[in-house]
């Protein structure tokens, strides 16, 4: 057994550190689709007109672009040719902190139509009378939706918002053909290298993304029938 | 639309106003971000006409763009046909009667669902490669589909099992009552109703394939699908803003149809199956959300 784990002992090979990457990834995208998401819906659901329709077609742009295509526009589109640059030029990483930002920036602006359209459908399931009691109180659009409507709304599509963070975590591999230093452009290299461990590499891979992915899926599964609203 | 209605009263002279002031800020502010795009393209001579020359161009669709989406395309058929029979069948397998059956097709479908198709491409590609004498101008194809299929066929599984659990338990005991197999049972009577009301659910997972076509050109997969058959004409051209926004356009535009399509399907069969008339479901999701989720484990159903 030592013998068929050697290759791991390779000091270039950084495992934890590429899951790691992964982790942190999915954890900004997520923090940052679920605020764009939120703000989208604000838009979808509000009574001015052209906010709708530019929610709308945010949505339907976004959404029906390929994840690949939106990375690779953020690198070679916004980076590449316009010369958009998010990390300082002076600090020895900006070239990795600025493919990181970029793919973040990427994850978020298509995750969050997915969060958006969750949410959407978690606001139909919000009982008429809520909106209206709310609004017999007095309440403006903005409040009753951001007091009364979302929060309710919120806790009734934990389990649709977990399937789309879950999506947003193996999604994040994607960030690997701008070249960002995560678990699937590592294991690319690995398989490179290590062909005679092909399967073994994959495995230990596989088995990375099954741990991340299955606690995440249970946690949020327990989160949403906690917070789920009796009715 | 039931609930934007809700969350607002008819606007009244004031509220119309109001709603105005609010349109025109929204509008300006829109403008002034689309005027930043705008400009900073036209900085780096991006609306310059050399760039997009190209695409009125016919020698640039037929070279580079349709064979591209040509292959994008056989990619998707083919993952979605090779993966519906392999999803019936786990998706049946995990409802077996029969623990060792269930157990572990249900382990396959979880582990599969679990790992992003891009490393299962890789990994299919690199195998392929190392262990078979597949000839290496469709090695990419077969990296690309295998990857698709292996993904597409737990997900389609857990759609099947849905579908298949969502019919009325009548249907399976009238069946048994009447002296049928479990076989006949499942293939008969189960499977063709499952099916029907699958068939929404199963466009809108065909979009996602398409989408994920779009990984099998990078990496060290190199399937020459739409991105990567686009690669030459940047070179060419040395303009990669407009080729991937037309790349973009050509994907949205058919996910657009295909989204469109299972919006159909589903009204139609929503129509065949009840509603006396006058009685609207007060809180119905709208259709177009439902469709669209990355997982079909049975929102669609």
């Amino acid at each position: 057994m030592s013998t068929l784990f050697d290759f791991l002992d390779n000091p270039n090979y950084d495992l934890l550190g590429a899951f790691w990457m992964t982790i942190k990834l999915t954890f900004f995208s997520a923090i940052g689709s679920l605020i764009w998401g939120t703000i989208l819906v604000g838009m979808r659901v509000s009574p001015v007109p052209i906010m709708r329709a530019f929610g709308t077609a945010y949505v339907n742009i976004f959404r029906n672009t390929p994840l690949t295509v939106i990375i690779v526009f953020t690198s070679l589109g916004l980076s590449s040719t316009l010369g958009l640059n998010l990390a300082s030029s002076e600090s020895t990483t900006s070239l990795e902190d600025n493919a990181f930002r970029l793919a973040i920036l990427g994850f978020v602006a298509y995750t969050a139509t997915f969060v958006c359209e969750s949410l959407r459908s978690g606001i139909n399931t919000v009982p008429v009378g809520q909106a209206e009691a709310a609004r017999a109180l007095g309440l403006g659009f903005l409040q009753v939706l951001t007091l009364i409507v979302l929060p309710q709304a919120f806790r009734s599509v934990i389990a649709p918002l977990a399937n789309v963070m879950i999506a947003l975590l193996k999604n994040t591999t994607v960030a690997s053909i701008i070249g960002v230093a995560e678990a699937s452009l590592l294991m690319s290299d690995m398989i490179e290298n290590e062909s005679d461990s092909l399967l073994l590499v994959f495995l230990i891979f596989a088995l990375g993304f099954v741990i991340l992915v299955l606690p995440l899926g249970l946690l949020l599964g327990w989160v949403a029938k906690k917070v789920e609203v009796k009715r | 639309m039931s609930a934007q209605t809700v969350l607002y009263d008819i606007p009244g002279p004031k509220a119309r106003a109001r709603n105005w002031l609010y349109s025109v800020l929204f509008f300006l502010v829109l403008a002034l971000v689309i005027y930043f795009i705008f400009a900073g393209f036209d900085e780096k001579g991006q609306w310059a006409g050399a760039l997009w020359k190209p695409f009125v161009d016919g020698a640039t669709w037929t070279q580079f763009l349709l064979p591209g989406l040509l292959n994008t395309l056989k990619a998707a058929a083919l993952s979605i046909v090779i993966a519906l029979p392999i999803g019936a069948l786990l998706g049946i397998g995990r409802l077996s009667e029969h623990k060792w059956i269930r157990v572990p097709v249900g382990a396959v479908v979880e582990f599969f669902r679990a790992i992003p198709v891009l490393l299962l491409m890789v990994f299919a590609a690199a195998f392929y490669a190392f262990y078979t004498g597949i000839d290496s101008e469709i090695r990419p194809l077969f990296a690309a589909v295998t990857g698709l299929v292996l993904y597409n066929g737990s997900v389609m599984a857990e759609v099947f099992r849905a579908g298949i659990l969502s019919l009325p338990k009548g249907q399976g005991e009238a069946a048994s009552a009447l002296g049928m197999r479990k076989t006949q049972i499942m293939m008969t009577v189960l499977l063709p109703q499952a099916v029907t009301l699958m068939l929404p659910a199963l466009v809108s997972q065909l979009v996602v394939i398409l989408k994920d076509t779009a990984l099998a050109g990078q990496l060290t997969i190199g399937f020459d699908e739409l991105i990567r058959s686009s690669g030459p004409l940047t070179g060419l051209y040395g303009n990669t803003i407009p080729t991937l926004i037309v790349v973009a356009i050509i994907f949205i535009v058919l996910n657009l149809l295909l989204s469109q399509f299972a919006n159909w399907l589903e009204n139609k069969l929503a129509r065949r199956k009840k509603a006396p008339k006058g009685a609207k479901p007060v809180h119905s999701a709208p259709s177009s959300v439902v469709m669209q989720r990355d997982d079909a484990s049975g929102g669609a159903l």
